[in-house]
């Protein structure tokens, strides 16, 4: 399996590590929703077909990556900067925690 | 009943072996059964077989995708222990173990079950005092251990590399004497046999498409051969676990389906005669009576259901290998493959009722299924049978994870590809 690093380009797969289901969203860290926490940490789609999953490029330029493969085939379908991901999605997860943060500040 | 016998055996042979009868019938699905299981794998066929003798259940069918023993009972290394440091898992393997003892005998089919032993090499004084915290455990809970020195190792595996200059020097080893390896397919031919014996109908070709419902209860199976239906439903489907139970609604469980790989060489000539595992890596290794040397080490890492695995395991799993056994780097491997295990959160499987009413899962086994077939077939049983779980397989639940009673050998937590 070769996956294409888009910092340093393809890559064997020796250097990558396996950083696992990236369908999963966790809780807001004050969240005391125990059924939230309980599906983020241990519940799984399992999917067989497409499979959103992270990777670290850990032999090479360290990023953390979003991939998208199939795990019938192995074969990936797309590949991405998980922080481009995460600075978009952490934005709107933090929207509802935002004035909250700002009362802390005064 | 045609008994499998010495007698047997010169009576075909005077009659030139030309009346022996298929080992299981090829019946068609009947519209309805008592009771059918999803998977006709060694769990599967183990819970029919144990449904029929324990429970005196026989109106049941067992439906497989594809032929019987094609998944992970015909794909695996074959090792049977039950050197466990948890109350909960030395209880429930010993016990498998103990049915394993006499399976040949109760199946009327020879298992090949070999009590070789497996010795888990220790590396580090740290590694070995963990190990004979474990095999303290494991006498605790009934079972068998033995601590070993470098010179008993010595004269029990010739040729281990034992100096002090290995990467990683032997410090010593836990030995689990009645522990040891079995014939794979003879297991899963053997249970359906008894099964079929015991007038189980064994339906092979037949893969379930969904599942029939009223409301919420599951009343049957639909499939590519018909609709089936049935007071009870179970599924044992191992690493198709998640594919399965999508078809019932169940869009999530605490399982992860991941690849691990399996090696054998050309035939040697008899050169270890118990099962060896490496403890500076992850490395377990024996010696088949046709002379192979069967051996694997970690799963792949990432989700998986291809039966297929990538070439940094295989060159991991090889150095581990030479680096045990030098003598060895000359051996040519013969073949590879892969299997779907259904990693769980904790390593430890689910055997329970639901999660819908009618319904009844075995899951989770990672991938150290084998040799918890017997035990997992007449547990599951029993909880078939009765609607509620053994003590064997009362912690084995689908909500432990959500009620935090976690059973986690190695306390690796919720990352299944380190269990």
């Amino acid at each position: 399996m070769l996956i294409n690093c888009p910092y340093c380009g393809p890559r064997d797969l020796c250097e990558f590590t396996y950083q696992g289901d990236a369908n999963r969203t966790r809780p807001a860290p004050d969240s005391t929703d125990l059924s939230a926490w309980n599906s983020y940490v241990y519940e799984r789609v399992n999917t067989a077909g497409d499979h959103r999953e992270y990777w670290q490029h850990s032999g090479g330029c360290r990023s953390h990556l979003v991939v998208v493969r199939s795990t019938l085939t192995h074969e990936i379908k797309s590949i991405g900067m998980a922080r481009s991901e995460t600075a978009q999605t952490g934005r709107q997860e933090s929207a509802g925690s935002a004035p909250r943060r700002q009362e802390k500040r005064p | 009943m045609a008994e499998y016998s010495a007698l047997s055996l010169i009576k075909h042979a005077w009659t030139g072996n030309r009346d022996w009868r298929p080992a299981w019938r090829k019946p068609d699905p009947k519209p309805s059964y008592d009771v059918v299981i999803v998977g006709g794998g060694g769990h599967g066929l183990a819970t029919a077989y144990y449904l029929a003798k324990e429970h005196g259940i026989t109106n049941v069918a067992v439906v497989e995708k594809g032929w019987l023993g094609s998944g992970n009972i015909g794909r695996n290394t074959t090792i049977v222990r039950s050197n466990y440091l948890l109350r909960e898992s030395i209880r429930f393997y010993e016990f498998s173990l103990r049915l394993w003892e006499d399976l040949a005998q109760d199946l009327n089919y020879n298992v090949m079950f070999s009590q070789r032993g497996v010795l888990n090499l220790a590396h580090s004084p740290g590694q070995a005092d963990d190990f004979i915290r474990r095999g303290n455990a494991m006498r605790h809970g009934g079972a068998d251990a033995v601590w070993l020195t470098p010179r008993e190792i010595a004269r029990k595996v010739p040729g281990l590399d034992l100096s002090r200059s290995a990467r990683f020097p032997v410090v010593g080893g836990l030995l689990q004497p009645r522990a040891g390896t079995a014939r794979h397919d003879a297991v899963a031919w053997g249970f359906a046999r008894a099964a079929d014996r015991r007038g189980v109908d064994i339906i092979e070709n037949c893969e379930v498409t969904g599942f029939l419902r009223d409301g919420d209860r599951i009343t049957g199976v639909a499939t590519t051969r018909g609709d089936i239906e049935a007071r009870k439903v179970a599924v044992a489907v191992a690493g198709s676990t998640g594919r399965v139970m999508k078809l019932a609604g169940i869009d999530t469980l605490p399982i992860e389906s991941h690849v691990l790989q399996a090696f054998v060489t050309e035939g040697l000539k008899p050169f270890v005669n118990t099962v060896v595992t490496f403890g500076g890596g992850h490395l377990y290794m024996s010696q088949s009576d046709k002379g192979g040397l069967v051996f694997g080490g970690d799963i792949d890492g990432y989700n998986s259901y291809a039966q297929r695995g990538n070439l940094p395991v295989v060159e991991d799993v090889m150095s581990e290998m030479v680096a045990l056994f030098p003598g060895l780097t000359r051996a040519r491997l013969l073949r590879s493959w892969g299997g779907v295990m259904d990693m769980s959160m904790d390593g430890s499987p689910i055997i329970t009722t639901g999660p819908l009413p009618g319904m009844y899962l075995n899951s989770g086994w990672c991938y150290g299924g084998f040799k918890a077939t017997p035990a997992s077939g007449w547990c599951f049983a029993w909880t078939i049978a009765k609607d509620e779980p053994h003590a064997y397989n009362a912690p084995y639940t689908l909500d432990r994870f959500q009620r935090g009673i976690l059973i986690d050998e190695k306390g690796q937590g919720a990352t299944p590809r380190l269990h």
